[in-house]
């Protein structure tokens, strides 16, 4: 979808307003917009809002192989998008000037200010790293998406905790979070970018320039700076000149803003730190609260039961008593049979004694079957009955009952005991057990 | 909670539909099922289940109903498309004998073209006979240069690009481009047009819209006697102010957008504390 166009109307009332030192939001031409920041349930995961402006940030890690050229160095990677919930305006899958842009000034400003110590993520020199990656996501668009960004990719930098490593020899461990607390990433400082946008060819200023100041700025200059006032990186865009005092005069005003944020930031890791310390609530999951229904309620229906034991026990009086189950297969034709009549499952029962058969079996065998377990199937003869072979099978059956009538005697084999003790001699039913042990 | 136990009620009598009647100022989501007064008799304890209206209406006296927006019909049926919450106004006639509006009111900012609305639209493209005007639907609508009082084709009207005009929907269609005009039926301008060069344009959502635009809107009232201004509401949420300073522009601005979360009471505050300053 098209980006709204500014009428003209608009761009000459902001102008007017910006001569006369007035602001669409009422601010000063130094104020920053509310900074607020909230933070995730999960480690690295963080919200800033600059006004409407909205960036989701969140980092992850994953052990990789280093840059030839930097064997004992991790891998930072920065990558911004800007997706169409932001604005209208914003493709998906296309990478626009503007987000090229933001990207390459976020990895100037982060990774090249040298602000993370990349050597500390290294585990085993020339072999594995850590490889960070900082996702930003813009959620909402109201201009000065950079500085958003910047304090959001620090914020989840700082509120990162990667797992912990030990290295003994050449053997590598990596301890989960319940074995060993997830360790912080060193962080030497904190660069955090501020925009200043300039109009009338550089004669007016202001800081912060929220999203229709941007459409009508003449330039835009950026400067990422840490609380100790060293300048982390300084982008000129837009094709203005500037003035040696004025490019001072930002830099100075960078640095209380940034002093100010940076207080800001702090802060807020230190109340998250705490309030997960006490096990209390914490980051943005308690916005969400679990009592709000937003569909349908319906109201208890209250049933009467005063009476049920009552009537519970006359409905088990009245009915019949629950027909005998024939334990002793019957045969209609081979290969099929009944046991009982379909009212109970005796499948269980069956299994049982055969448990107890395979005890009697002898140790030695039961051993042979717990180290196995899976995947083979094992036919283990009856100890008390004659001396047939035992059987190992790779059947992946769970189980199966072939039944023939009148076979050979010798080779008959029970399963159950019940049916063992009433073997008759003339009709014996030949079954070969096949199971899985995994099954049990 | 009433609206559970009415929700109970009335699945059990209509199999999921509610009377319409009976939620009247109430939330519907979308999917939701509605039932007309009419209908409502038909499907009561002595109905024959689903009987189609067209077959009631010869029994009873017959009611013209309209749906209006976040309703629509499909079939017999009446659907809720939009969440929010459910509102009626009785016919013109008066009588109250059913029939009238109905619609819902939902909270959104994102404009669908409808015939007859007026709204702001800005100018982005020249092209031949025609000015594409962008007024925040999903594509821009076209205005001819005729459609302008006192236009000719000798005599064209000065529109730039960039310009704001402030006019009416004279073709809104489903999936069509819609076409705007700035003249009534009589040929007359009757306030439409190019809005002149200063003021202030600014977008608040298209429920506030519908408030400031309510016959006996108190905010628009106690706004006027705030300074001497000139406004206009477009339907698509947007809204342009202008008064003597910049100043003042900017407070009606701030004060029109604040308010629509605001209480009559906090209202009434905000304007008493202006008023002395």
């Amino acid at each position: 979808m098209k980006e709204t166009p500014l009428s003209n109307c608009e761009r000459r009332f902001l102008l007017r307003a910006i001569e006369e030192k007035k602001r669409l939001d009422g601010r000063q031409t130094y104020d920053y917009r509310n900074i607020r920041i909230s933070f995730g349930t999960d480690y690295g995961c963080c919200i800033v809002e600059l006004g409407k402006t909205r960036v989701l940030g969140q980092v992850s890690c994953e052990l990789v192989a280093p840059k030839l050229n930097r064997a004992t160095e991790g891998i930072l990677f920065f990558n911004l998008e800007l997706s169409q919930m932001a604005a209208p305006a914003f493709e998906p899958g296309r990478q626009s000037d503007l987000l090229v842009k933001l990207n390459r000034l976020l990895e100037r400003c982060l990774r090249n200010s040298k602000c993370i110590d990349t050597e500390s993520l290294c585990v085993v020199a020339g072999e594995k790293v850590w490889q960070i990656r900082v996702d930003l996501h813009l959620l909402n668009h109201d201009g000065n998406i950079i500085d958003a960004a910047s304090v959001a990719a620090i914020v989840a930098l700082c509120h990162f905790r990667r797992p912990d490593v030990s290295v003994q020899g050449d053997e590598v461990t990596l301890y989960t979070p319940e074995e060993r607390d997830p360790v912080p990433l060193s962080i030497h400082h904190m660069p955090i970018c501020v925009s200043f946008a300039f109009f009338q060819q550089g004669t007016y200023l202001l800081v912060d320039p929220n999203e229709r100041e941007e459409r009508v700025m003449d330039g835009l200059l950026v400067i990422a700076m840490n609380k100790h006032r060293e300048i982390c990186t300084i982008q000129s865009s837009g094709g203005i000149m500037l003035l040696k005092d004025q490019v001072l005069r930002c830099s100075k005003i960078a640095g209380v803003k940034v002093a100010e944020i940076t207080e800001l930031i702090q802060k807020a890791l230190e109340n998250d730190q705490k309030v997960r310390k006490e096990g209390g609530k914490f980051g943005f999951a308690e916005s969400i609260a679990n009592q709000r229904i937003t569909a349908f309620k319906m109201e208890k229906a209250s049933i009467d039961t005063s009476d049920v034991e009552e009537k519970a026990e006359e409905i088990i009086a009245e009915a019949e008593p629950p027909s005998e189950v024939v334990s002793k297969p019957v045969l209609w034709t081979p290969g099929t049979a009944q046991i009982g009549e379909g009212v109970e499952n005796s499948w269980g029962d069956l299994e049982d004694s055969e448990k107890e058969d395979d005890d009697e079996g002898g140790s030695d065998e039961a051993i042979i079957l717990d180290s196995i377990k899976m995947d083979t199937g094992i036919e283990v003869s009856d100890i008390g009955s004659q001396d047939a072979p035992i059987i190992l099978s790779d059947s992946e059956e769970e189980e199966m009952i072939i039944l023939e009538p009148d076979k050979n005697p010798k080779k008959i084999r029970t399963q159950t005991i019940s049916v063992k003790q009433e073997k008759a001699p003339n009709k014996k039913p030949v079954k070969r057990r096949k199971k899985k042990r995994a099954a049990n | 909670m009433a609206e559970g136990v009415s929700v109970v009620a009335e699945s059990l009598a209509g199999g999921g539909a509610r009377v319409a009647r009976s939620v009247l100022g109430q939330v519907v989501l979308p999917g939701e099922e509605l039932l007309l007064p009419e209908q409502e008799d038909a499907e009561g304890p002595g109905g024959a289940g689903e009987r189609p209206l067209s077959l009631n209406a010869g029994a009873c006296s017959r009611v013209r109903v309209i749906c209006g927006p976040g309703l629509r019909r499909c079939g017999d049926r009446l659907l809720v498309t939009k969440c929010g919450r459910l509102r009626h106004k009785e016919p013109g006639g008066g009588g109250g004998g059913g029939g009238g509006v109905y619609w819902v009111d939902s909270q959104q900012k994102r404009y669908v073209p409808v015939k007859g609305d007026h709204v702001i639209g800005i100018v982005t493209a020249k092209s031949g006979d025609i000015f594409k005007v962008d007024v925040g639907g999903s594509e821009p609508a076209s205005l001819s240069y005729l459609s302008f009082e006192g236009a000719t084709k000798r005599n064209r009207p000065n529109v730039q690009v960039g310009d704001l005009i402030y006019g009416q929907f004279v073709v809104a269609n489903k999936d069509m481009e819609p076409e705007m005009v700035c003249i009534d039926s009589c040929g007359r301008a009757n306030g439409m047009g190019v809005i002149g060069q200063d003021g202030l344009l600014f977008k608040v959502t298209l429920g506030l819209i519908r408030k400031l635009l309510a016959p006996d809107c108190e905010i628009i009232q106690e706004v006027g006697k705030l300074y001497p201004l000139e406004i206009v509401f477009g339907m698509n949420g947007r809204i342009w102010v202008k008064a003597k300073t910049i100043q003042q522009t900017l407070i009606l601005a701030n004060i029109l957008e604040a308010c629509e979360h605001m209480t009559s009471d906090q209202r009434k505050q905000i304007f008493s504390r202006l008023a002395e300053s």
